[in-house]
């Protein structure tokens, strides 16, 4: 006998993340999911932002890490509120890994959480979360190909960092060709270009992230 | 297979391979597990004493690799009333809909263009499915 089912294989994942979304919601705490390759400058961006706003936002990161705590370390050296999960070998964070950190967090008194997922372009972009924000960081060293080779993560994400480009003298980026391959399997994502190194690009991302809280 | 993985590190330059490969891995590995729950959920449902076949559709910006998934099945699947169902992989290819002469085709790997007037003026509205159609059950 056929029988139709007609159900997506993570609808599971999806109805977790319907759960996070509503605490988060409930809770008024703006929650980001940071998404890169390994190296991109997640942790950078992230060292970056608290610096700039930790004196008027208050601010809890979620770091997701295969196996090592090195990033969570450098995170609460900057006085905030650090939550390290080990995702047991796992190539990203599911909703129920968000779900269960989520219980260890002080929700209260966070206005805003940031994950930095695991350094992966394929595996973190099929797993909503229930967050308010996708933040994907592409990187110079990584080529303008980028968003033709992993679609799908660009397809998720709200804003598109464009990072390290104070290498661009010494690397070919043919931002023209990226940002062609961002617009067509996203033409709504904010496309910035940042550079963690030398501050260069810095104020238009925290403007932007900060009008997007106050959405 | 041995290929993919190949390409795949070249791509992400990671360290070594096998860090590469556990990376990949994982990601299909719950994929499966999520495949074979509901295909078990949905048999129930329905009485059924065995699973059969198993219709999948997967869009080919999923990035899901279909070995992969037919290999974790059959270890996952195992003293289960679906250790014997084959699964089925409906691939759809990443599909654009052009704004300029309003065809909708698939498009070339690599070469986001509309494949009839060439215009880039395009957007991707197909390839992310990811979902069971139908099974076969007795
Ligand atoms: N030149 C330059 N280097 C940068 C920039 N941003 C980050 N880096 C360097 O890139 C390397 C990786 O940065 P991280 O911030 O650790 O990257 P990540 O994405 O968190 O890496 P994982 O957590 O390991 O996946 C570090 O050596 C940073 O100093 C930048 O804008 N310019
Ligand atoms: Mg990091
Ligand atoms: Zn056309």
């Amino acid at each position: 006998m056929e029988i139709k089912v007609l159900q997506d294989i993570l609808s599971a994942n999806d109805r977790i993340a319907e759960r996070n979304r509503h605490l988060l919601d409930e809770k008024g705490v703006f929650a980001l999911n940071l998404m890169a390759s390994p190296g991109a400058g997640k942790t950078s961006l992230l060292l970056e932002t608290i610096k700039r706003l930790k004196n008027r936002v208050s601010i809890a990161v979620i770091e997701a890490d295969i196996a090592s705590s090195l990033d969570a370390d450098k995170i609460s050296k900057e006085g905030v509120t650090t939550l390290q999960i080990n995702t047991g070998g796992a190539c990203h964070v599911d909703a129920n890994m968000l779900n269960n950190a989520l219980e260890s967090i002080s929700l209260e008194d966070t206005d805003l959480l940031i994950l930095e997922n695991v350094g992966n372009l394929v595996c973190p972009a099929e797993f909503t979360l229930g967050v308010d924000r996708n933040v994907m960081i592409s990187s110079i060293p990584e080529g303008d190909d980028k968003p033709y080779k992993y679609p799908l993560m660009f397809s998720v994400a709200n804003a598109v960092l464009v990072n390290k480009i104070d290498l661009l003298p010494y690397l070919e980026f043919d931002f023209r060709n990226f940002s062609r391959g961002v617009g067509v399997v996203n033409p709504k994502a904010a496309l910035m270009q940042i550079s963690c190194k030398t501050g260069d690009g810095m104020n238009e991302w925290i403007s932007w992230l900060l009008a997007e809280m106050k959405k | 297979m041995s290929d993919f993985y190949g390409e795949l590190s070249g791509e992400l330059n990671l360290g070594s391979d096998s860090y590469t490969i556990q990376i990949k891995v994982m990601h299909e590995l719950a994929i499966t597990q999520n495949v074979l729950d509901i295909a078990l959920e949905q048999a129930e449902k329905h009485n059924a004493g065995k699973v059969i076949k198993i219709n999948l559709v997967v869009g080919e910006m999923s990035g899901v690799v279909d070995e992969c998934v037919q290999f974790y099945f059959g270890f996952l699947s195992k003293d289960t009333i679906a250790s014997d169902a084959t699964l089925s992989f409906k691939r759809i290819p990443i599909t654009a809909h052009c704004y300029d002469c309003d065809a909708t085709s698939p498009l070339e790997e690599f070469n986001w263009v509309c494949p009839h007037c060439h215009s880039s003026n395009i957007e991707v509205v197909g390839g992310r499915e990811l979902y069971i159609d139908s099974m076969e059950i007795e």
